[in-house]
């Protein structure tokens, strides 16, 4: 076993053994039956019907092309808001973080009052007032591609994640020993050159997992511009499209709500990854033998 | 700021709504991810395996998604009820799936030695569990809980958005579509009311992390 969960218990004795399979099987049929009956009442109301699911599983519906062709499209929509959220709010995100650990302490009042404003506000919250904002001054956006609803919804998770960026790439350097900075400055390099060559690459590298945990936070948040109605057609309001259409919430709902978990999942799996190669790479790195790009890099 | 000056009382009503709804998720929340990391962690596999699926499957949907099946599923499954209930079910099982990893990570912190010991003494699981392992994991969990619950606080904003009622989110939307005023300035008054449930939470949990913090 993996975790420390393996000393909670003893390897255990034929007793153990037995007690532990007769939970199982209980556990396993409390289950079973819980589902049991959730099929049950499903069936009962006709959620099971064909025709139901046909539109989404039987390549011969008159529908199937349709449905999936339009879950594409608000795939392509989702992927590229959420692209682009994460691509600008890692610019923020190092612009606010740097200015903060770089700022005399009262330069850096309004950026600490920023990363706390945006970070107390919720993301719904701060979407539509991004939105209202931008419609209610007239601020020209047209000159930027794709739908306005795409830059609502992109500046609002921005100035959401940029924040939490700026404070996972500060507990990274934070987390660094301290004699690195000090030997950049004992070599003559000024805090600025410490900070973007010595620090913030070391920083970086423990950021990595959490920034593609802030992905799949990105990623589930584009699904918020379907319920503040803005009409952006990405995946859920897709989704939410279709159900009328066909008038199978449940089902569609079931489907979109799958896409979401596999994409989402994949991403953790990865962020999980990273983070074992990375505390690999780094518990090696006082490791003669220790390949360069581990040594610090 | 004349639009929050003047319906101060309904916002004050609405910050009420959304209060009591943040108290029920954090009781639910915190209720479900103890006994959700209480099997993960447990003997018995296919509780174990139970916990595993709910934690990806929650972790891993939008929270929108999780409250439109509620609101669409649960009354198919023959549960009919207001919609306050099914947001905060919703956000519940959202939020507990979190809740269950922060705890199992705390577990995870305490020293594999506190385990042998308390098995080397003769308790046996329920017992080190109880007396050994979860008062230390808590305290150790207490940081991630907090963010956790504190992300559920603007979570409710989205449940707001569902339409729980009464709640800060429909008095903005109340105040901007039936009573015509302008966005800008009741939005702002819808924020401050969630700024100020957030900050005081985050400042409450600096202090408590300060109290319970254990050397390592």
């Amino acid at each position: 076993m993996t975790d420390s969960s393996s000393v909670l218990f003893d390897v255990p004795g034929p007793k153990a053994r037995r007690r532990a399979q007769v939970l199982t099987v209980v556990g396993g049929l409390v289950i079973l039956a819980l589902v049991a009956l959730a099929v049950m009442r499903l069936a009962e109301r006709g959620q099971f019907d064909a025709e139901l699911w046909s539109p989404w599983i039987n390549p011969t519906d008159e529908n199937f092309a349709q449905v999936w062709r339009l879950v594409g499209e608000g795939l392509l929509a989702t992927v590229i808001a959420a692209a682009l959220a994460i691509a600008l709010s890692l610019v923020v995100g190092i612009a606010v973080g740097v200015t903060r650990m770089m700022f005399t302490p009262i330069l850096r009042i309004p950026v600490v009052a920023f990363i706390e404003l945006f970070r107390g506000l919720p993301v719904v919250i701060t979407i539509v007032y991004v939105w209202r904002a931008i419609v209610e001054t007239e601020v020209p956006i047209d000159w930027l591609p794709g739908d306005d609803a795409l830059w609502y919804l992109v500046i609002g998770l921005t100035l959401y994640n940029s924040v939490i960026i700026a404070e996972i790439l500060r507990a990274g350097v934070a987390s660094l020993p301290r004699g690195q900075r000090e030997a950049g400055l004992a070599i003559g390099m000024t805090p600025w050159q410490t900070m973007r060559s010595i620090q913030l690459p070391q920083a970086f590298r423990t950021m990595l997992p959490a920034l593609v945990s802030q992905l799949v936070v990105i990623l589930k948040d584009t699904s918020l511009v379907a319920v503040i109605g803005l009409g952006y057609r990405e995946l859920l309001d897709r989704g939410n499209q279709i159900a009328q259409f066909l008038d199978n919430p449940i089902q569609s709902l079931f489907i979109v709500g799958a896409i979401y978990v596999v994409i989402n999942y994949t991403l953790s799996r990865i962020a999980i990854w990273l983070e074992r190669r990375l505390s690999r790479a780094s518990s090696s790195a006082d490791e003669p033998e220790a390949e360069p790009a581990a040594a610090g890099a | 700021m004349g639009p929050v000056i003047d319906n101060l009382d309904l916002y004050w009503s609405g910050f009420l709504q959304s209060l009591e709804f943040i108290l029920w998720c954090l009781v639910g929340s915190l209720l479900v991810g103890t006994v959700m990391a209480a099997f993960r962690v447990s003997p018995v596999p296919s509780l174990r395996a139970l916990a595993v699926a709910y934690v990806n499957v929650f972790r891993n949907t939008p929270l929108t998604i999780v409250l439109f099946f509620m609101a669409f599923g649960l009354p198919e499954l023959g549960i009919n009820q207001s919609y306050f209930f099914f947001a905060a079910l919703g956000l519940i099982l959202y939020t507990g799936a979190f809740v269950c990893e922060a705890l199992r990570s705390g577990v995870n912190a305490v020293p594999a030695g506190q385990a042998e010991a308390a098995r080397a003494l003769g308790l046996t699981f329920t017992q080190s569990m109880r007396q050994v392992i979860l008062p230390q994991a808590f305290r150790s969990a207490i940081p991630p809980l907090g963010s956790v619950q504190i992300a559920m606080f603007k979570n409710s904003a989205v449940a707001g958005a569902f339409g729980i009622g009464g709640d800060l989110y429909s008095v903005g939307k109340t105040l901007t579509s039936a009573r015509g005023y302008d966005y800008v300035p009741v939005l702002t008054g819808v924020a401050i009311g969630y700024l100020i449930i957030t900050l005081t939470a985050a400042a409450l949990l600096t202090l408590l992390e300060r109290k319970v913090a254990i050397v390592r």
